[in-house]
């Protein structure tokens, strides 16, 4: 059911906001990064994607840089 | 009498909790490491209302997990150590991630005051707190601060002093986890009650069973009871079932519901967000044409002045030096022989001044790297490197130690300490030698105007560094695939606002990483300084076999009788192949204390008397004696081989072992050998 609109954070556009289905990560990276506030249902609003450039990402008022490596790992709805 | 206070500092990267450390203990403060890891300890002292205060600043932690070492030293210190006080720092202007690890804190039960720092850019941001209502919500003291102003110094310590007297009464807040995993928590304290009493009463029950469900691997090898491993097992299996996820996740979701509930109802934001200036530089500094110029130009400018404008104390320093030796020469008759007058002027001067005279470097290296960090540049810039960098195999970040690295490596290997990653900073520390060193450009500077017209100088010295960077980059990725195997840390990274540095920060933050070099590498270097002094001038030849000789004949023939002369003839046959003599072998011994050496040895045993590497007698007699070949094969092994002592020593001790300071040592001069072997017979068979 959720399935079909499942989409890599790094798809999503500049100033768009998405909600954080889940990370397909290993246990302790899923944890560092929800202690970070990436936890599922989080909102997730793209600062910027702009290839190259960071992967700059606000969540629960703090800006984050990711690789793009982890962009593909984090599935958003 | 004064009553003692520990109190421990806690709090997230970037949320100023230096500078609230700062704030409380000013100048006294001592900087270790905590025992058996490379993590920093800051420890200071300050007094407020008759008590005394000892103040620890913890790492800075996102969380109290098993996955870091940062916070497995964090929490340890918390359940071991057992302070009067904890103090978790948070980023008033960032506040609901900040609060996640107070919360973590609230379940292990700490005597807690929360100091929201920044409150002054939380309140240009328009964001208003009801901090009464927030402190009972949480049933915490809370403090406003601005850490980097000193402004609430005096209510935190209010604050700290009220806390570590008055015993605390039971929480009545408390995360909630959800009745689904509250159930297994509570039949879990059970199976804890029984089977492992002692393990309860060092870290208590409530706490330990939120950790087990949570798989911490740290909790998990403390546990004696298979029985109690099976009934986590089975709580976790079926948790599982019912949330379709991890119970990590779950009880890390219902935290920040906590955290989200009690701020709703206490901050909030009068002014709508717009576009902060921090973006504003953002889109320049990190834009996709204009980003990797500054990024060059910055780092100009950093190399600049560590080196450029430290060569001005660099060099009172060495004057300095100079005079000293002079006058403690002085005390004996002009002239004379004294082994102690030796061991002082030539062992003790030689070798400490080595050490010393480096520190405006260091300094000014450590004080360029503060305000980096400080403003926040430094994230930004580890980012710009990291599409480089990822591709050779190593973090974004390690292209600033490498940088300094072609001024000197100890300050180079010290600064890898801003790379998180172990196996990322150990690979880093490893070729940091390759980049070829300012000591190493007085050999450079000494042959390739003996050896090369001058056309061809520029190109051979260009050519020399690029050889470095070559083979650091081929070993970087031969030792990510081997010793050092394994994925290179995703990148996530927090992306702080950028601030302005005030001078007091950054002033502490260089001295404090400037007098652990003093301190560590100075005692070892002396030793080792010394040992090198013995081995040079001992055993003596008799005065008869030096009579009829001049001085510079004698000291030649002084250096061939010694300890280091006989090894520098006994390993001639090795060194045969590569294209050197026994000489040069002598040279190549002496220049292990530091690199200038060399130059300075090969004066000696071509009885040039000292020599520094302007000396036309010197080239000349080199010229004389080698062919170009030759000489560029010198400045290749001098390139790739054993660093100096010094460097050797700060890898031993910035990876706390000295297995790898070795397998530099031994790695980096077999690599040598090898390349000058293979360029020295090819060359003999094109060059004539």
């Amino acid at each position: 059911m959720q399935d079909k609109h499942l989409q890599p954070l790094s798809a999503i556009a500049t100033g768009e906001t998405v909600k954080l289905a889940k990370i397909e990560a290993g246990r302790g990276l899923n944890s560092r990064l929800a202690s970070m506030g990436l936890l599922p249902n989080v909102e997730i609003t793209v600062v910027r994607n702009s290839h190259p450039g960071p992967f700059v990402i606000s969540v629960k008022g703090s800006k984050m840089m990711l690789g793009r490596g982890m962009a593909h790992k984090i599935m958003v709805l | 009498m004064d009553e003692k206070i520990t109190v421990a500092l806690a709090g997230n990267p970037n949320s100023g909790k230096t500078s609230i450390f700062n704030m409380l203990t000013g100048a006294r403060q001592h900087v270790g490491n905590y025992p058996g890891v490379t993590v920093e300890k800051k420890t200071g002292l300050c007094s407020h209302k008759g008590f005394k205060i000892t103040v620890v600043d913890l790492p800075g932690t996102y969380s109290l997990t098993a996955y870091s070492i940062e916070e497995l030293v964090a929490r340890s210190f918390l359940v071991e150590e057992k302070p009067d006080v904890v103090v978790d720092i948070v980023d008033a202007s960032n506040i609901e991630r900040n609060l996640y690890l107070a919360t973590q804190l609230i379940e292990m039960n700490v005597p807690l005051v929360l100091a929201f720092n920044m409150s002054d850019i939380a309140k240009r941001n328009g964001l208003v707190f009801d901090i009464n209502q927030l402190s009972k919500l949480l049933e915490t003291a809370i403090v406003t601060t601005v850490g980097n102003k000193g402004k609430g110094k005096a209510e935190l310590l209010d604050a700290i002093v009220q806390t570590a007297q008055h015993s605390r009464s039971k929480r009545t807040h408390k995360v909630s986890y959800g009745e689904e995993i509250e159930t297994e928590l509570a039949s879990l304290k059970a199976v804890l009650a029984e089977e492992e009493p002692a393990l309860t009463r060092k870290y208590g029950s409530e706490w330990l069973v939120i950790k087990l469900l949570e798989d911490d691997s740290d909790i998990n090898a403390k546990v004696h009871s298979e029985k109690t491993l099976d009934s986590v097992r089975a709580s976790v299996n079926h948790l599982r079932d019912i949330f379709g996820d991890d119970p990590s996740i779950i009880i890390a979701d219902r935290r920040y519901g906590f955290i989200s509930g009690a701020c709703q109802e206490t901050i909030k934001s009068t002014i709508e967000s717009r576009h902060s200036t921090s973006d504003m530089i953002d889109t320049i500094v990190t834009n996709r044409i204009l980003g990797l110029p500054i990024f060059l130009v910055l780092m100009y400018l950093v190399f600049l002045l560590t080196f450029k404008t430290g060569e001005y104390p660099m060099g009172w320093l060495e004057q300095f030096f100079d005079w000293a030796g002079k006058a403690i020469a002085g005390f004996w008759p002009v002239g004379s022989e004294n082994w102690l007058k030796s061991l002082l002027v030539d062992g003790v001067i030689g070798g400490v001044g080595g050490v010393l005279v480096f520190l405006p470097n260091i300094l000014l290296l450590f004080l360029a790297i503060a305000v980096l960090e400080d403003s926040g540049y430094m994230a930004r810039a580890a980012f710009i490197m990291d599409n480089i960098m990822h591709k050779i195999g190593l973090h974004g970040k390690s292209f600033i130690p490498m940088l300094i690295g072609f001024g000197c490596s100890i300050p180079a290997i010290m600064g890898t300490r801003i790379l998180e990653n172990r196996r990322n900073r150990f690979t880093t520390i490893m070729v940091i030698p390759l980049m070829s060193c300012g000591a190493r450009l007085t050999i450079y500077m000494l042959i390739i105007p003996a050896f090369f017209p001058e056309k061809w100088r520029g190109p051979v010295l260009w050519l020399i560094y690029m050889i470095g960077i070559v083979l650091a980059i081929i070993c970087i990725k031969v030792l990510r695939l081997t010793v050092f195997k394994g994925e290179t840390t995703p990148f996530v990274m927090e992306l702080p606002p950028y601030r302005m540095p005030t001078l007091k920060s950054v002033y502490l933050h260089m001295w404090q990483r400037g007098w652990l070099y003093l301190r560590k590498a100075g005692t070892i270097i002396l030793a080792v300084s010394i040992v090198l002094w013995a081995a040079m001038s001992y055993p003596k030849p008799s005065a008869e076999s030096l009579a009829g000789l001049t001085t510079e004949q004698a000291q030649q023939a002084k250096l061939a009788y010694s300890v280091i002369g006989r090894i520098g003839q006994a390993i001639e046959p090795a060194l045969k192949p590569i294209g050197f003599d026994w000489k040069i072998g002598t040279a190549l011994i002496g220049a292990t204390a530091a690199k200038e050496v060399f130059v300075s040895q090969l004066g000696i045993v071509y009885a040039v008397g000292s020599a520094d590497e302007g000396s036309q007698t010197l080239r000349e007699k080199l010229q004389a004696n080698y062919t170009p070949l030759t000489a560029f094969c010198i400045m290749l092994f001098c390139l790739i081989s054993t660093p100096c002592i010094a460097t050797i020593v700060t890898t031993g001790r910035e990876t706390n072992s000295w297995r790898w300071a070795l397998f530099q040592f031994f790695g980096l001069t077999a690599l040598a050998y090898v390349i000058t072997l293979i360029v020295y017979q090819l060359g003999s068979l094109i060059v004539p």
